[in-house]
């Protein structure tokens, strides 16, 4: 066991999966992708939601980049980007509308703004055009994740504050004053400073 | 005409773009570390904003009439892309001292999501076409303040404060904007984005 594991730590794959959930989080270590996240991480079911939507396009448009990755001609390659990365995302907002109308009329814009999510174009640009298909899958759905994980524990922290409730169930004692502000703008930048915080002091990862 | 007024002022000030919805916020994080390279960006996202809307509204409404709006995004992000090329290459062209000013920060804003998002909202909206070009010139007017104050903000600190290290940089830059957007919460009431026409 203890061999497998010293295995695993040497192996592509795995230290790809682990960089992008740790070392290189987009949220808490590169800070990108916060654009559209904040404003919906204030209900855990929409957290769910943003994170499912930004794991699914960003590993089918990385993998389908990297599938045609000696066919794009350098000059338009931002572009290509875009029409590979809208088209996932459009399938992803009428999946949404089909299927989770309530969370869909929730999210609203914030779903099409998907395509301007820097976490999508980041790993195109740093990782897909280089690498093969398998990797390029792994990278994203790493990095998706390392998202999901960041924007679902924020959301515990805010709607746990602001409603008293986690996921519809009641957490707070019932004579809980519920603190506004953790709903709203201000409240998203605080407890994502603290996390941000939090995570360099145990990374030990620091810029001067 | 009051109407209009009206969206202006509450695209700038309560719905403020940056503080409000939390939009744009790879760039604000990114570019705010000295005033002036924030001016130069401020002032790319407001003509490229209000330009791509004021193109991408006419190009919606067709889009409606021939029944495929749900490829909305698709068409809208392609309108941004070419408009920014395009006016990259005219601005080096003709105006190169207005392209030393801002002309790196262009090719950034294709994936900025205000650019993207003033689009979405005019649809969510229901807006007309001066409507919307209100809107955006309001909505990117007022980023461009964010931005500014952050960077403003950011610049003295850098100097005079003594943080703890895990604070520096990015996280700070959050504690700010958290204190700006509570600011921004005193103008609530002051205009609405939907006005009652009369």
């Amino acid at each position: 066991m203890k061999k497998f594991l010293l295995r695993l730590n040497y192996t592509k794959w795995f230290n790809v999966l682990r960089d992008g959930i740790a070392r290189n989080n987009p949220i808490v270590v590169t800070v990108l992708g916060i654009c559209s996240s904040l404003a919906v991480a204030n209900m855990v079911e929409n957290a769910l939601a943003m994170g499912l939507g930004v794991t699914f396009v960003t590993m089918l448009s990385s993998a389908f980049i990297s599938l045609i990755r000696n066919f794009i001609p350098p000059q338009v390659r931002m572009v290509t980007y875009m029409v590979i990365i809208s088209s996932f995302t459009i399938i992803f907002e009428m999946f949404l509308k089909a299927y989770a109308p309530e969370i869909a009329e929730r999210l609203g814009a914030y779903v099409g703004l998907i395509i301007t999510n820097c976490i999508v174009m980041g790993r195109a640009e740093a990782f897909a055009v280089k690498n093969p298909v398998h990797y390029s899958t792994i990278d994203a759905f790493a990095s998706g994740l390392g998202y999901t994980f960041v924007l679902l524990m924020m959301s515990v922290i805010r709607e746990a504050f602001s409603q008293g409730t986690i996921l519809n169930i009641q957490v707070m004692p019932s004579d809980f004053v519920n603190w506004i502000i953790f709903a709203i703008a201000p409240g998203g930048f605080f407890v994502i400073a603290l996390f941000i915080w939090g995570i360099r002091v145990w990374l030990k990862y620091y810029e001067e | 005409m009051n109407a209009l007024i009206e969206i202006f002022l509450a695209s700038i000030l309560p719905f403020n773009i940056a503080l409000a919805s939390i939009l744009g916020m790879c760039p604000l994080i990114a570019i705010s570390t000295n005033v002036s390279n924030a001016k130069g960006m401020g002032l790319a996202v407001i003509l490229v904003t209000t330009l791509t809307a004021m193109i991408n509204w006419p190009i919606y409404q067709f889009l409606v009439e021939t029944g495929t709006e749900t490829l909305d995004l698709l068409v809208f992000i392609i309108t941004i892309a070419a408009t920014v090329q395009f006016l990259e290459i005219v601005i080096q062209r003709f105006i190169p001292a207005l392209y030393n000013t801002f002309g790196i920060y262009l090719p950034l804003i294709t994936v900025n999501c205000i650019v993207l998002a003033v689009s979405l909202f005019f649809v969510n909206y229901e807006y007309g076409f001066w409507e919307t070009t209100v809107f955006a010139f309001g909505s990117s007017i007022g980023w461009a303040i964010a931005i500014t104050l952050l960077a403003a903000v950011r610049e003295k600190m850098s100097v005079v404060s003594d943080l703890p290290r895990g604070l520096k940089g990015k996280a700070i830059a959050f504690v700010i904007l958290g204190i700006l957007a509570l600011a921004f919460i005193g103008f609530a009431g002051l205009a609405s984005l939907q006005p009652v026409m009369q």
